[in-house]
């Protein structure tokens, strides 16, 4: 692996804490790069030689059978799961194989669970004040004032996410649909370039369904955008290039009507 | 909308504050110095002497809560921290005995019977009170951040943590129990004479040390109040709530909780080097994996996550030892044991949960 060549030159990547790390080089055009990612739990190969390249201003639906590896592809993405083999590039230099989860966030990366995750002891509005993009050192932290700019950020993303009536409430008391909704706010209060969403629109209402659809689309084009989903109404809908993962590996890729109509697509999942 | 920021206290709260300290540093000293013995209203030296050892388990009640209650990492090691800093001040105490041993000798009495003829070299200096004061900070401090940065590196977390330190506060027991290693043995450090040359024995000292107690609990409540209310608190209760969504925010959870366990170190060591001028021995047993589970019920049976309730629980718990332990002295732990049962299983808020849920009742 030639990871010195590339990080050569401009060390501070992403580094921990700091609201200006390295910026992404997105000059050759994919904001990131998985080559050969190998990964098995006792035996049972979990990521089999996976390689997948995700454009900048992408929107990429993943799709694929339970135990695909589509999950676990996102733990490489994000550090919670170090590969046996393979390399992971977030633009030309970063190589994500080198940071931790907290690195990997601060360097524009953010992640959506499948099971929504938000801290449900606080309200909605602290939800978002934690996970916005500022210095989360320790030292910073201890005397964090938030000023107005970012009381009108905060604000901002609790309209986009419909949550403003909500915004005092503890999180834990939200609806499904409505936490599903509060963690695409945080995520988007992080400013990523890069967002990994698993399974956005599991237990939203058609209405909801719609209107996620609608901003993902939105975001699409400043951001990039991974999605990963069952629902196959929300991604034809959204979807303009699909992934379909099989046993660890791609199986399939190209349009929604393209991955459609391959035999071997049909076969191990829509055909069923 | 916009949610209103926490104040750092509500207006009933800082009167009740400045009632505590009006309490301490006035009320106290005046009736227990100044009032006739015979007054109906004289506090005698005994209660004197248990509310200011009550106060001291009540900082490291706080100290607890801020760890376990906020941050949700359940410590059972925290009777060591408590420890090495009445141990470190219990030195200086013990140089301030001076001739007046029982061998008359420069050394204490137990270096004298172990046949020692010079001070092992880290007994160096802790004549002078403030470097006394500064080990019983910096040694509990620095112990919690060696052991807390290979811990939680190492991410190990709930039921094993808190086997982690109930094992290193075992083994420290078992190490200062050894006459070799210079504190004491078994006796551990006693007979203290006086603070910088004061005799300890005189009322007006015993007052001392109880407002400086006093006072050290107060502060100890602002400054734990300061944190939960601020940014760092909101990311230590997230931490309790759901780590990984700390991580993946941007947070290393290594570096807030390494913050929170030292400072709950430190807050034990100065709680420590208060308590055992107060109570006149300092010895092993206060490292015993039991004592540290008591620091976890104080907690519990006030009410994790309340700082009040933490305080709370320090003087019912205590209060009710010091009357059981005369009444029937032999059913005390059994009676620890039960009420750490009913708590679980009834009161998962503690006593500040329960009069929460009356009041709401009633309203």
């Amino acid at each position: 692996m030639n990871a010195e060549v590339h990080s050569a030159g401009g060390k501070p990547v992403a580094a921990y804490g700091h609201v200006t790390g390295k910026e992404v080089d997105v000059s050759h055009g994919p904001i990131l790069y998985l080559e050969d990612i190998s990964v098995s739990f006792d035996g049972f190969k979990a990521l089999n030689a996976l390689s997948l390249t995700v454009e900048a201003g992408e929107l990429r639906c993943i799709i694929g059978p339970n135990g695909a590896g589509k999950t676990t592809m996102m733990d490489v993405i994000t550090g919670k799961t170090r590969p046996d083999a393979g390399s992971v590039y977030f633009g030309q230099s970063i190589d994500l194989l080198r940071l931790t989860e907290p690195q990997i966030a601060h360097a524009g990366i953010g992640r959506k669970f499948q099971k929504p995750t938000v801290f449900e002891q606080h309200s909605v509005f602290e939800n978002l004040e934690l996970a916005m993009k500022t210095d989360k050192r320790v030292r910073t932290t201890l005397f964090a004032k938030l000023d107005s700019h970012a009381r009108d950020r905060i604000a901002h993303t609790l309209d986009l996410i419909n949550l403003a009536a909500e915004a005092g409430r503890p999180a834990g008391l939200l609806s499904h649909g409505q936490k599903q909704w509060l963690e695409i706010g945080m995520l988007l209060m992080q400013e990523p370039k890069l967002l990994l969403l698993d399974e956005p629109v599991a237990g939203m209402t058609d209405a909801e369904t719609e209107r996620t659809g609608e901003l993902f689309n939105t975001l699409a084009g400043s951001h990039s955008l991974i999605v990963v989903e069952h629902d196959m109404d929300f991604v034809a809908g959204i979807a303009r290039h699909v992934t379909v993962l099989h046993e660890g590996s791609v199986l399939a890729e190209g349009s929604m009507e393209t991955v459609q109509n391959d035999p071997r697509v049909i076969e191990v999942y829509l055909g069923r | 909308m916009i949610t209103p920021r926490q104040p750092l206290f509500s207006a009933r709260a800082w009167s009740a504050l400045a009632l505590a300290v009006a309490v301490i540093a006035v009320v106290m000293p005046l009736l227990n110095l100044v009032a006739p013995k015979d007054s109906m209203f004289a506090v005698s030296d005994y209660t004197v002497a248990l509310a200011g050892k009550i106060m001291c388990y009540a900082i490291v009640a706080l100290a607890m809560d801020l760890i376990w209650g906020y941050t949700g990492i359940l410590s059972l090691g925290h009777g060591l921290f408590f420890a090495l800093g009445g141990y470190c001040f219990g030195m200086y105490l013990m140089r301030q005995i001076g001739h007046d041993g029982v061998y008359n000798s420069d050394l204490p009495d137990f270096m004298v019977f172990l046949d020692w003829k010079e001070y092992p070299w880290y007994w160096n200096f802790t004549g002078h009170f403030w470097y006394a004061m500064l080990l019983a900070v910096l040694i509990p401090g620095l112990l919690a951040f060696i052991f807390g940065f290979f811990a939680f590196r190492s991410r190990i977390k709930g039921v094993y943590f808190s086997i982690i330190t109930q094992a290193l506060t075992f083994a420290f027991m078992l190490l200062f129990f050894r006459n070799d290693t210079g504190f004491g043995g078994n006796n551990g450090f006693t007979d203290f004479k006086r603070i910088a040359g004061i005799a300890i024995a005189t009322p007006q000292m015993r007052m001392t040390l109880f407002v400086l107690s006093g006072l050290t609990l107060i502060g100890a409540l602002l400054l734990a109040r300061y944190l939960v209310t601020s940014k760092m608190g909101r990311v230590l209760t997230a931490i309790r709530d759901a780590e990984s969504r700390v991580m993946f925010s941007g947070y290393d959870p290594l570096w807030y909780k390494l913050f929170v366990w030292t400072l709950s170190a430190v807050l034990c060591g100065i709680a420590g080097a208060l308590y055992v001028p107060q109570v006149g021995i300092i010895n092993p047993s206060e490292m015993s994996p039991a004592n540290s589970i008591e620091i976890a019920i104080w907690v519990a049976v006030g009410g994790r996550g309340t700082l009040i309730g933490a305080i709370l629980g320090a003087f019912l718990v205590n209060g009710a030892k010091s009357w059981f332990t005369v009444a029937f002295p032999e059913y005390w732990l059994f009676f620890l044991g039960a009420t750490f049962i009913a708590v679980t299983l009834f009161l998962p808020q503690g006593v500040v949960g329960l009069v929460a849920r009356l009041r709401g009742k009633k309203s």
